[in-house]
């Protein structure tokens, strides 16, 4: 049951159902990779993973290590595990990300964090990440390049070492060395007890962090799986003859 | 900022405390000629001063409530009791000379071991009196006086009536001609020519009395090139019935002196508290002022600058957070009067369920005063949809070379932004109270530690529980 696991998830939002049917299982120790056509519902599937209030789920679970976690708040999910890292993270303006951070991993950890322990932890996730320090005492994202803020998703993810996390595009609007520095990030966290779903567009990423499965989703299912050839395949050709494959099985 | 305000947690108005005090004297209610003779008779004071306390009584029996800004129709002027002398002892030097009870106060407030670790002197008003004084001995031998205002209209007679009410006559307004008639307690400052005064002075203002009006009057010279950070706290316990604090505060700040005046005032909600304050400054000075409103149930306060000689500069920075049951009216005033002066505002404030938060705010350049510049930023942010916020800005420019700029924005908390932060583990409302800190950070960035650690902890309580 080690596993997160998404079981036939309707979702809508303003009326719309964007989420039709999503099944789709990424077990503990594993990275699975997500595409799909721009509007298929990858950051959509995200954002309910990790519990946005502007959707409303109309059929299906999510189910954490075998636990629904639908019904728990955002946060709560957090403190259970799963980490999203967002496509377009959010600026907040005066609060520095080493406050944020820590204020993060004690909501995570539900203890006090010592400011020692704190340092040691982002010292490593920062060298990682080839980082300098001086970005602790910035604004959360606020100014930030799309590269930094992505690089900033991943040393949150590896300040916080979730148990499951969903990247989403943190590959985007990268340049080819913040790519294999946020593949390092990734590629660091993976082992037996961490499981990440990735959304990307690109192979290119995959190159670097090479999955364990690739689902397709269109139009808000998941239509095709298969191992890391599957992407390759879809880099080659695109989504038109899944698209053909798709109707014609309708 | 840094660690330290992580530790800050949330817990009720910690400053209700009713201590077990027996004045020495306490005046009868309501504010007569006979009342104004028995604060001067118990003070020892001179004629003169006499004389200007009724003169005062006057003027303010004269003027009319103010009705531009926040509703004081709660105010019962007549049912206040406007002395209480808490002890016989004034201006300790040690705090062993202090009443036992009163003591335990400053102790629990944490005063004492402020002076031992950060401060460079400490005063401390109980109701009408300045029971403690004390500034470091190396700082004392320099020439810096740090006394209570009585003091230094007694010993310092010359000094004292060259400056007092010079800067904020009676006139002024009815509270200051209030302050002026029934003044008690309140610091006397002087700094030397070219001494630094390098940690901060701190006035510490509480009131036990109910339905009592606390009336400093804090009077500080910066002389030329000296250095000096006043900084002023409040509190009191919470009664059911309402207490005024109106106090008036005068500056001078000689050529190339800097100063700055803080001032975090955290007083229970039956509180009025009704301040003016004021800064003369000179040639190529620099004044600050720092403003935090958190407490009182009404505030009217606008800190003003007069830079009345060519190089002077302000800087107005406040905060105002006005919760239910509050109306915080705030803001800044500054008349550049010179050539090549320049001022600039920061304003925040935070309404939050039906509290109101207005900025009220004068930048005026008078004629002649040259390439004068001034900046005005006054940002609100509404946490709930019945929170309430109004700006009046008024900019008076008589010359053409100068430059007045002037922006405002008013924010609510954006729910993208709380629900990444709860994606990080945090509660909704702790993810309120970050971002919420985050919007007062420009300004608390420049507080002493200590004192943002508090208006974090402050702020994180008023949070709680504030959202979902
Ligand atoms: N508020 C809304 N009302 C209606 N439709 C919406 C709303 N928000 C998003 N959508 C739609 O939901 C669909 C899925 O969007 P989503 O962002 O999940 O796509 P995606 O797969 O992540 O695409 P991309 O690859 O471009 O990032 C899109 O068609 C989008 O227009
Ligand atoms: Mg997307």
């Amino acid at each position: 049951m080690n596993q997160l696991e998404i079981r036939d998830l309707w979702a809508s939002i303003d009326g719309e159902t964007i989420l039709k049917g999503v099944n789709l299982v990424v077990p503990k120790g594993q990275v699975h990779a997500l595409m799909g056509p721009n509007g298929a519902g990858k950051s959509t599937l995200g954002k309910i993973l990790a519990g946005d209030p502007e959707y409303t789920v109309e059929q299906g679970d999510i189910l954490l290590d075998g636990e629904s976690i639908l019904d728990l708040s955002p946060d709560e999910r957090a403190r259970k595990g799963l980490f999203l890292a967002f496509q377009y993270p959010v600026e907040v303006p005066g609060v520095t990300i080493a406050n944020f951070l820590r204020l993060a991993l004690q909501a995570k950890l539900g203890r006090e964090v010592g400011v020692a322990e704190f340092w040691a932890k982002v010292k490593r996730a920062l060298e990682l990440l080839d980082w300098d320090e001086g970005y602790l005492s910035r604004y959360l994202n606020e100014g930030f390049s799309g590269g930094e803020k992505k690089r900033n998703e991943i040393l949150q993810l590896l300040v916080l070492e979730p148990a499951y996390a969903v990247l989403d595009e943190t590959d985007s609007g990268l340049d080819i060395d913040a790519l294999k520095v946020v593949a390092r990030g990734v590629n660091a966290m993976r082992g037996p007890s961490f499981g990440a779903l990735v959304i990307t567009h690109y192979q290119r990423l995959l190159n670097y962090i090479v999955p364990d499965r690739v689902h397709v989703m269109m139009d808000g299912r998941i239509v095709a799986e298969g191992g890391p050839e599957l992407a390759l395949e879809l880099e080659a050709k695109g989504y038109e003859w899944l698209r053909e494959r798709v109707k014609e099985e309708a | 900022m840094s660690e330290a305000d992580l530790r800050a947690l949330g817990e009720e108005y910690k400053y209700h405390f009713v201590d077990e005090v027996k004045p020495v004297f306490v005046a009868e209610r309501g504010l007569t000629r006979r009342v104004i003779e028995a604060i001067s008779y118990h003070k020892g004071e001179p004629e003169w001063m006499l004389k200007f306390r009724l003169r005062a009584l006057e003027i303010f029996q004269k003027k009319p409530m103010p009705t531009w800004g926040p509703d004081l129709s709660g105010l019962d002027l007549d049912n206040l009791v406007y002395y209480v002398k808490p002890a016989e002892v004034r201006d300790a030097k040690s705090w062993e000379e202090i009443p036992e009870e009163i003591r335990r106060t400053y102790e629990r407030l944490g005063i004492p071991e402020a002076e031992r670790k950060v401060l460079a002197g400490v005063g401390a008003q109980y109701d009408s009196e300045m029971v403690y004084h004390r500034v470091k001995e190396e700082l004392e031998r320099q020439g810096v006086i740090f006394v209570a205002i009585e003091e230094g209209m007694k010993k310092y007679e010359d000094l004292f009536k060259e400056h007092f009410a010079k800067v904020v006559p009676p006139e002024d307004n009815k509270f200051a001609a209030l302050n002026s008639a029934a003044w008690s307690g309140g610091s006397f400052v002087y700094i030397p020519p070219g001494v630094k005064v390098e940690l901060p002075l701190q006035a510490y203002f509480r009131v036990n009395t109910p339905e009592f009006g606390q009336f400093e009057r804090t009077l500080i010279i910066v002389d030329e090139g000296a250095e000096v950070h006043y900084i002023e706290g409040c509190t009191a316990p919470m009664y059911s019935t309402e207490s005024l604090h109106t106090g008036v505060i005068e500056i001078v700040v000689k050529r190339g002196a800097r100063s700055r005046y803080t001032t975090i005032q955290n007083w229970s909600t039956n509180m009025y508290n009704l301040v003016t304050q004021r800064a003369l400054v000179y040639g190529d000075a620099f004044h600050e002022w720092l403003d935090g409103n958190l407490g009182s149930k009404v505030t009217m306060k606008y800190p003003s600058s007069y830079l009345l000689e060519p190089g002077a500069r302000t800087e107005i920075l406040s905060i105002a957070f006005a919760k239910t049951g509050q109306h915080q009216d705030t803001g800044a005033k500054i008349i550049l009067g010179a050539p090549h002066t320049s001022g600039t505002i920061v304003s925040k404030s935070i309404s939050k369920g039906e509290g109101r938060a207005s900025y009220r705010g004068l930048v005026k350049v008078l004629d002649g005063a040259r390439g004068a510049k001034a900046n005005v930023e006054c940002d609100a942010l509404l946490i709930d949809p019945e929170s309430r916020t109004d700006t009046y800005p008024y900019i008076e420019i008589e010359e053409d070379t100068a430059h007045v700029g002037h922006e405002a924005t008013v924010s609510k908390i954006n729910d993208e932004q709380i629900f990444y932060l709860q994606t990080r583990g945090l509660k909704e409302d702790e993810a309120a109270a970050l971002i919420v800190r985050g919007f007062i950070e420009p300004i608390a960035k420049e507080l002493p530690l200590e004192y943002a650690v508090e208006l974090n902890r402050l702020i994180e309580l008023e949070m709680e529980g504030s959202v979902g």
